[in-house]
């Protein structure tokens, strides 16, 4: 049983990453990575990781991809005209060559490392293996660092991104409008002198419509 | 199944997300490209995790999540920017990153 969830999972990783790598539109190639990733979940699942196959079909295929969705359907298709690299033709084999060499180079190293655990199904599991509780015990108490530091790496990123896809004045027709953060210290210009040795009221202020003399 | 298959799909999957790299333009799709080899290295990475009966590795592989989601962001935000500034959605004709 094990092993037809394996192949046909593993066939549906494979397919989704040519899919992404060979889609001509940009929409179909996001489609195609999140199949991609749904397969790929249910490989982690296989492999009793749990936690990881839900937050990788919970927040990469669900919220990471609708971000892609987004950029796409904004900037628009058709902007791809794919595998046609200006340097010729001639470089496309080239990567493909380079790609297979590295799959060659992989294997060798994977296969020829004399890992004697590989040939297993591996080792050490218990019944709570990769549980949400077992992992959350481990990034609060042995990976406490990495938690912390991973929230802060998603706030910068968040910020780093807000700053880099945002209006910048003069670019755009709606340039001035912009609003930015700086705007809300800044005093209001003032709209008028007051003449010499002339007092402002508290109704002038508030704008009253009768004149005070 | 033995711990050698799930390396192996890794392998392709991160070969062919290299080769999608090399070849295409759109820095849209070599943003998922990106994102296809980081999936591969998770994959290995919780498939080493089950291999020694230990948890860290799965760890390692949330915390790459967290590092795609980051690259995301940063990479949609620079298209988004290059949208606006009328600049051409193609790898080969950007050159300089001067703002």
């Amino acid at each position: 049983m094990a092993e037809v969830v394996f192949f046909i999972a593993a066939i549906g990783a494979i397919a989704g990453a040519l899919g992404t790598v060979s889609m001509r539109n940009p929409f179909y190639a996001v489609l195609a990575l999140v199949c991609h990733l749904l397969a790929l979940a249910a490989l982690f699942l296989l492999l009793r990781a749990e936690f990881v196959a839900a937050a990788q079909v919970i927040v990469y295929a669900g919220a990471v991809m609708v971000l892609y969705v987004f950029v796409v359907a904004y900037v628009g298709e058709g902007t791809d005209l794919p595998l046609s690299p200006h340097g010729g033709a001639s470089l496309r084999p080239l990567s493909l060559v380079f790609a297979g060499a590295l799959f060659a180079e992989l294997c060798i190293a994977v296969l020829g490392s004399g890992l004697e655990l590989l040939d297993e199904e591996g080792r050490g599991y218990f019944g709570a293996f990769g549980t949400p509780q077992q992992i959350g015990q481990l990034f609060l108490t042995k990976f406490l660092l990495a938690f912390e530091l991973a929230s802060l790496l998603l706030l910068i990123a968040a910020v780093g991104a807000v700053i880099l896809a945002r209006r910048r004045g003069g670019i755009d027709e709606a340039g001035p409008e912009v609003i930015s953060v700086a705007d809300v210290f800044r005093s209001p210009e003032p709209a008028g002198e007051l003449p010499e040795g002339h007092v402002g009221t508290m109704s002038e202020a508030a704008g009253t419509a009768e004149q005070v003399p | 199944m033995s711990i050698e298959w799930y390396l192996v799909v890794s392998a392709i999957v991160f070969c062919i997300g290299m080769s999608g790299v090399l070849v295409r333009r759109n820095p849209l799709v070599i943003l998922l490209c990106l994102e296809l080899m980081l999936n591969a290295a998770n994959l290995a990475l919780v498939a080493f995790a089950r291999m020694h009966g230990s948890q860290d590795g799965q760890i390692f592989a949330l915390i790459v999540m967290v590092v795609a989601a980051c690259e995301v962001a940063v990479g949609l935000g620079l298209i988004v920017a290059l949208y606006r500034r009328r600049l051409p959605i193609d790898v080969d004709e950007l050159r300089e990153l001067q703002g």
